[in-house]
């Protein structure tokens, strides 16, 4: 039987924010035990939370990049059940009012086309703390830095159909979230987390299979894998005559597999009732319309623009686009340069392979977006040739000077385009080269092409590589066959 | 100096005639001989008290006129005091320590005030008898066979028995109105969001708000004019101007409305009670004022509503007593589950538990349209009612407790002691401020009649309860332990 996947996700988003969604604590990530949690975060008896206004705005940001609806009033919810690292007994959440409306998000596919998945809408909620298992001696710590971290939940309909649709969803909101500037999107350090409703159902059934929630999966490439087990195990089970039942599943990354944590019948029941300590939140339109003439160019519309007004491809400007940083970056270095292209080829050639090498992210480039622009510069008014440019780019890089022309000034690579200075050593290489000219002039005329190779590459060697290639060509060209 | 008004110590103060040591010594001794008999307080604050009361005197020597400087009060246990053991009246916090202060608390210091200690109270002000104390009841001064009501039942028994001139109080239900109602005292339960909710142990946070317990209405208007107000700690206290409260007091009372709602004179309702407001309802008239009936036809719903919404509350706001962070810890618990069970199990009282089982099974999947949502509406309608009833008179009038003070012991049944707030639950429900001042007694137990206003009438309140104690002397009735002197 064929079977077709059907995947929603959920993406808890941490929020750059300074201070916690509901207390004055900072929310910086890495600091001692439970040395940023305060009377509120504590759930001391008596604590009242007060709802930071920042966050607010980053989840309608979030919404307005999604074209969603963003509802006039919505509610803060409890949602109520014991754990130690939830210091209240319940987290503050919004249950049947969340602060984003239904919108969609445009994903890329593989083949370079696009497809809209729908988010049911994202709400705003406080993190919990953390259990620390290890080190503790048999006993459980708990650290509730984190506790009181925003987080927006964004829920996606059932929308994707494959492993690699979810994760360039997922990059998708990663995307916009970084753009929008309210996540530094790290997952690493839990800023951005993803629960996955995964469930199969035989090519050309409507109706839904029975779904399991795999739980924890905190990188793209972890969506993949964790899609890609709980599809075969639950084909497998379907194809055996078994049925899938819902449940909560951990995906656990070292075994590369997904286990079950609790079915639906031991599920929680959370009590969900609106919060008695905050107000409704009531958003006035002038206060959206702010926001909204407020957004960054967003990345698909950036995308769109470098391929239709920047004149690259779609690839390029798939890539260029992806992280607002890159595409800042990118987008002075055509500034300076004066040539999109241009400038794509060498952020994407020479730069990226660079950070690769190095494990740098772009923000991180020892070389300036205006350096590489000015460099790029350089090849374009023939200041160095191509060779040069690629050693100059790598003194930059190594910090051995400031610009690109301090650079070829210090080295002596400017580009030998004095007619006379390059006659002489082609003149030099000609005489000093008596068996190849001769093969040259024995050779049939539609060999010599290939033939010159050889004297342009003694030429550049004694100009050092400063002489301009095409100039060397030519004349070159010019004095052989005057020989033969 | 233990039987003056806070008014009159003030004037004692500010003419010298004793300073605030002398003031507060006199009344830690009191506390120290007599509470023995009426378990007003779960923690007296000796050394605090008298470093305040010296700060006080030195500030008034400075030249500080503030008119609460140096005034001794006391403070309902539910208020979180820095430093000082701050227990709900619950074992669960018997070994809590309060590491800040409520607003409340932090304006009263600011005022000057002296706080001599933490009044007893029902556990997390679940109680209209102060029975449900961890610390045992307390005594109703007036007789001490007789229950003082809750759940501020230590603030008003402290009050009358001339421990202290003043006290804080809380009210979710008629906490502040009914004791103050049943020991012969006067005590205001502002506006909800009138006075900042930071810092009080919660209970049910939409209808829990603080108010003055004291001996007269004047001596309210001063000490809430000191409390209220907006704090950007509580996103549910109100961003509004507080008044000069006592401005209105001496403002005449011809041409002043007033409804009785029928509902709070009918079955039920104890006859010499009946006598006793239907007389204050004379003298009102006799001081200028009309009377009608009204009606608030949802009355009878307030209880059934309040006893799904509060418990609802209650079961959240309790889950944070989990023997993990702070408060009671059962001895070598045997895993989490084991240390969540048997840490409330011993921690929370009788009812306690009881509320946090209605709360929680009232918000469980499958009963929450049935009983939250439903409970929701129907405090629509009470509210509704009351504003509906403003339309036609300026305050509304009736008894504020059924009864007076009942027998230590009396009501076993818990449904019966829910019905003891039959006149003051609606209040909280719809939010609006309100207000018992003695208004006479039945044997030698005091009557409480309720004043109610709409929201943030507090002024006007003030100023109809203050009319009556210019025409009448209930409130300077003292019971016998009041009279006792060195």
């Amino acid at each position: 039987m064929q079977w077709e996947t059907v995947i929603g996700l959920e993406v808890h988003v941490q929020l750059a924010t300074r201070s916690k969604i509901f207390s004055g604590a900072s929310t910086a990530f890495g600091a001692a035990p439970n040395s940023q949690a305060c009377a509120v975060d504590l759930g001391m008896p008596g604590v009242l939370p007060v709802l930071n206004e920042t966050a607010v705005a980053m989840a309608v940001q979030f919404g307005l990049a999604i074209h969603a609806e963003i509802p006039e009033v919505s509610v803060f919810d409890r949602k109520n059940y014991f754990y130690p690292d939830l210091p209240k007994g319940y987290q503050t959440s919004q249950m049947y009012h969340p602060v984003v409306g239904p919108g969609e998000v445009e994903i890329a596919l593989d083949d370079g086309a696009t497809k809209r998945i729908r988010v049911h809408h994202a709400h705003l909620e406080e993190d919990a703390g953390k259990s620390l298992h290890e080190d503790f001696h048999g006993m459980t710590g708990v650290d509730l830095n984190r506790a009181g971290t925003p987080l927006l939940e964004i829920v996606s309909e059932p929308d994707m159909r494959s492993s690699s649709e979810a994760a360039a969803y997922l990059k998708a909101i990663h995307s916009i979230v970084t753009y929008l500037g309210i996540s530094d999107g790290n997952m690493a350090e839990g800023s951005m987390r993803c629960d996955v409703n995964v469930s199969v159902r035989p090519v050309g059934q409507e109706a839904f299979g029975t779904r399991a929630e795999i739980k924890n999966v905190n990188s793209f490439r972890f969506v993949e894998r964790a899609i890609a087990f709980e599809l075969e195990r639950q084909i497998e089970l379907l194809e055996d005559g078994g049925t899938v039942i819902q449940e909560t599943r951990l995906f656990d990354p070292d075994r590369d597999e997904t286990r079950s944590m609790r079915t639906k019948e031991q599920a929680n029941d959370y009590r969900y009732f609106p919060c008695p300590d905050l107000l409704p939140v009531v958003l006035d339109r002038a206060y959206v319309d702010h926001l909204r003439d407020t957004l960054p160019e967003l990345p698909a519309d950036k995308r769109t623009r470098f391929e239709n007004v920047l004149g690259l491809s779609a690839y390029d400007a798939g890539v260029l686009s992806a992280s607002r940083d890159m595409a800042e970056y990118f987008e002075r270095v055509k500034d300076t340069c004066g040539d999109a292209k241009q400038a794509a080829n060498w952020v994407q050639g020479e730069l990226a392979g660079a950070l690769n090498r190095e494990g740098r992210q772009i923000q991180d480039s020892p070389i300036t977006a205006e350096t590489l622009g000015q460099l790029i510069s350089r090849v374009m008014d023939d200041t160095i040739n191509g060779k040069a440019a690629k050693q100059v780019f790598q003194e930059l890089w190594n910090g051995e000077g400031e610009s690109a022309d301090e650079v070829i000034e210090a080295k002596g690579l400017k580009q030998v385009t004095d007619t006379g200075a390059i006659e002489a050593m082609i003149d030099q290489v000609i005489a000093d080269s008596p068996a190849q000219v001769a093969q040259y002039r024995d050779a049939e005329p539609d060999k010599r092409g290939k033939m010159i190779g050889y004297f342009v590459g003694q030429v550049m060697k004694a100009s050092r590589g400063t002489a301009n290639p095409q100039q060397v060509n030519r004349v070159l060209k010019d004095k052989l066959d005057a020989l033969c | 100096m233990h039987d003056k008004t806070l008014t009159e110590l003030a004037a004692g103060l500010a003419a010298g005639e004793f300073s605030s040591r002398e003031l507060t010594q006199t009344l830690l001794a009191r506390i120290e001989r007599l509470d023995g008999q009426l378990n007003c307080l779960i923690t007296v604050t000796p050394e605090q008290a008298l470093a305040s009361a010296d700060n006080a005197d030195a500030a008034r020597a400075r030249g500080d006129t503030a008119r609460l400087n140096g005034l001794p009060l006391a403070i309902k246990d539910l208020f979180c005091t820095e430093g000082v053991k701050t227990s709900a009246g619950s074992r669960m916090l018997d070994n809590f320590v309060a590491p800040y202060d409520a607003t409340v608390v932090e304006k009263l210091k600011a005022a000057g005030t002296v706080s001599l200690g933490k009044t007893n109270m029902d556990e997390f002000a679940m109680g209209s008898s102060n029975e449900n104390s961890f610390y045992g009841p307390v005594k109703n001064p007036w007789d001490p066979t007789a229950v003082p009501g809750g759940s501020s039942g230590g603030s008003a028994a402290a009050v009358a028995a001339g421990l202290v001139p003043a006290a804080m109080g809380t009210d979710t239900g008629g906490s502040i109105r009914q004791p103050a109602a049943f020991c012969g005292i006067t005590g205001l339960k502002p506006t909800y969001g009138r006075v900042s909710r930071y810092g009080i142990i919660a209970y049910a946070s939409s209808l829990d708000q603080a108010g003055p317990m004291a001996r007269t209405a004047e001596d309210c208007a001063h000490l809430l004019g000191a409390i209220a107000g907006h704090d950007l700690r509580d996103s549910t206290s109100v961003a509004r101007g507080v008044p000069n409260y006592t401005e209105e007091l001496d403002a005449p009372l011809s041409g002043l409305k007033i409804g009785l709602p029928k509902e709070y004179f009918g079955d039920g309702l104890d006859s010499e009670v009946e006598s006793a407001v239907r007389e204050a309802v004379n003298v009102y008239e006799s001081l200028g004022a009309t009377v009608r009936e009204v009606s608030l036809p949802h009355t009878h719903y307030a209880i059934p509503a309040y006893y799904v919404i509060a418990p609802a509350e209650a079961s959240s706001n309790l889950s944070r007593y989990d023997g993990v962070r702070f408060g009671h810890r059962c001895d070598a618990p045997a895993d989490l589950i084991d240390l969540y069970k048997r840490s409330r199990a011993e921690g929370f009282g009788e009812e306690v538990k009881r509320r946090i089982l209605i709360g929680t099974h009232t918000l469980s999947e499958g009963f929450f349209d049935a009983y939250y949502k439903k409970a929701q509406q129907v405090r629509r309608l009470i509210r509704q009612d009351f504003l509906d009833a403003f339309e036609e008179v300026d305050v509304l009038m009736g008894p504020t407790s059924p009864t007076p003070a009942f027998d230590l012991g009396a009501n076993k049944d818990p449904v019966s002691m829910y019905l003891q707030d039959i006149y003051t639950i609606a209040v909280n429900l719809a939010g609006i401020p309100g207000i018992s001042v003695p208004a006479g007694f039945v044997g030698d137990r005091p009557v409480g009649l309720q004043i109610l206003g709409t929201h943030f009438a507090e002024s006007r309140l003030l100023n109809v309860a203050h009319q009556f104690q210019q025409a009448t002397d209930w409130h300077k009735r003292r019971p016998a332990i009041a009279e006792e002197t060195h």
